[in-house]
């Protein structure tokens, strides 16, 4: 299968580009993200000013993460995904707000699904499971907010070829249904 | 009465936190690799050769196999005739998992309230323990980082002695097939059947700390696990849900008596990362 190298933020020709099941790697910039971080994100943005938002999300991709710490001469430590349904209840208002990717793992509600066509953004799934391996592909990390909450602060991470599959296109598909249809094999 | 220090324990924790977070065993490793050489579908066979090379350079590099190092899940059986000497048991663990964690650089995942503040502890504890009191002079000690994806599938359903087997399989089967890609599959299955609710949910849990594959001793129970293995992986889930004839690696099932009005049934999930370290002091 065909590796697509891409660059993060992503421009809106590519997004329009990528199908469910493509398999990707990005280079650019990504933001680290997870739950505690997406509860006061979603409260930034119920400000009418949204002066409380630490990045401007707009166009840019949210990583499901929080790494172990970097041990000295280390940029990160594990740095796999983290369950991305439980992002599910912020997903559809950080779109509203502009956010064109999101990278995790596991499968969206049918709000966010439809959110990422209304909004024409992706998601992706990268190797779940495999700390160690993707924490070689993130050049550079950077604290952005909220550092009190440790593990789950929001980071700015540079990303290099960093491997991941899109699961949700802009035009509705889904890639965990299509594989699971195709390698499913009802009971004789 | 033979005496145990409380310092001997508290290294020992340490010690297992660092192992099983950086070295996954054996027979997970083999399972992997089997399964990696059976899979048909080609995406799920690459992940599948990625896990194992992850797997390696955690070794080779003392780095945690997963960022989410887990819940430390602490299962001891204690001798009758031993005696915990210089300090608290429970504290010994804690500050053992305490010591583990930050030698290890492991990520702190618990928070000390878990509905409001949520604030987190910072050193990963404190541990949930689990104690036997047993035969003997000795402790045993085992030890599993439970990952939060996996736990957060976990099921009970409280079955009626008509529904039977075919409704535990149903049950589980559900249960998988619901969890798809969240709790990082190939999984292990840990399957509970009988006692009482609290009893089930523990039994699941227990059955992971089984090697990988190796089936219950019971034939009929053995016979169950096959059954729910073959159906499990004719889901099609497949490997971090990518699609695949391998959802699960293996599927451990543990039983106890139960009521005459019950079937208590509960399932907990362990992810490809199957990390479990034991020893005895």
């Amino acid at each position: 299968m065909a590796t697509l190298n891409i660059v993060s933020p992503f421009a809106e020709d590519v997004v329009a580009r990528l199908h469910a099941g493509d398999q990707v790697s990005i280079s650019g910039v990504v933001y680290a993200a997870r739950d505690a971080a997406h509860k006061r994100l979603v409260e930034a943005l119920a400000h009418p000013d949204k002066s409380g938002l630490p990045f401007d999300i707009r166009g840019q991709t949210i990583y499901y993460v929080g790494p172990t710490p970097a041990k000295p001469g280390e940029v990160i430590g594990s740095a796999g995904p983290t369950t991305s349904s439980r992002m599910d209840p912020y997903t559809p208002r950080l779109l509203e707000a502009g956010l064109r990717a999101t990278i995790g793992k596991g499968g969206r509600s049918a709000a966010v699904r439809e959110a990422l066509v209304r909004h024409k953004a992706l998601y992706l799934a990268t190797i779940a499971g495999a700390g160690v391996l993707l924490s070689r592909r993130i050049r550079r990390a950077e604290l952005v907010a909220y550092g009190e909450l440790g593990p789950e602060a929001i980071l700015r991470l540079e990303v290099e070829d960093f491997p991941a599959i899109v699961i949700n296109d802009i035009y509705g598909a889904d890639w965990f249904q299509m594989a699971k249809a195709q390698y499913a094999r009802p009971a004789s | 009465m033979r005496e145990i220090s409380a310092n001997t324990i508290t290294e020992a924790v340490a010690r297992l936190c660092v192992e099983a977070n950086t070295h996954l065993g054996e027979d997970a490793l083999s399972k992997l690799e089997s399964a990696r050489e059976r899979e048909t579908s080609p995406l799920g066979q690459q992940v599948l050769g990625q896990l194992l090379e992850n797997a390696r350079l955690a070794r080779e590099e003392s780095m945690p196999l997963c960022q989410d190092c887990g819940t430390v899940v602490v299962f001891l059986e204690l001798g009758q005739d031993a005696h915990v000497v210089g300090g608290n048991l429970r504290a010994a663990i804690e500050e053992g998992v305490r010591r583990g964690y930050r030698q290890g650089y492991f990520r702190g995942s618990i928070v000390r309230q878990p509905f409001t503040a949520r604030q987190n502890t910072g050193d990963n504890t404190p541990p949930v323990i689990h104690t036997e009191i047993v035969p003997g002079d000795k402790l045993r000690i085992v030890l599993l980082p439970k990952g939060g994806g996996g736990e957060n599938m976990s099921r009970l359903a409280m079955l009626t002695p008509a529904q039977g087997r075919q409704r535990i399989i149903e049950t589980v089967v559900k249960a998988v097939e619901d969890a798809g890609g969240n709790p990082c599959p190939p999984t292990i299955v840990g399957v509970g059947i009988g006692g009482t609710a609290d009893k089930a949910m523990l039994l699941a849990k227990v059955a992971l700390l089984r090697p990988v594959g190796s089936p219950s001793g019971d034939p009929e129970t053995a016979e169950l696990e096959a059954e729910l293995l073959e159906r499990i992986n004719r889901l099609g889930i497949g490997p971090l849900g990518f699609g695949g004839i391998t959802t699960a690696l293996a599927v451990h099932v543990e039983t106890y008596p139960c009521h005459i009005a019950a079937l208590p049934v509960a399932v907990n999930l362990q992810c490809h990362s199957a990390r479990v370290a034991e020893a005895v002091v």
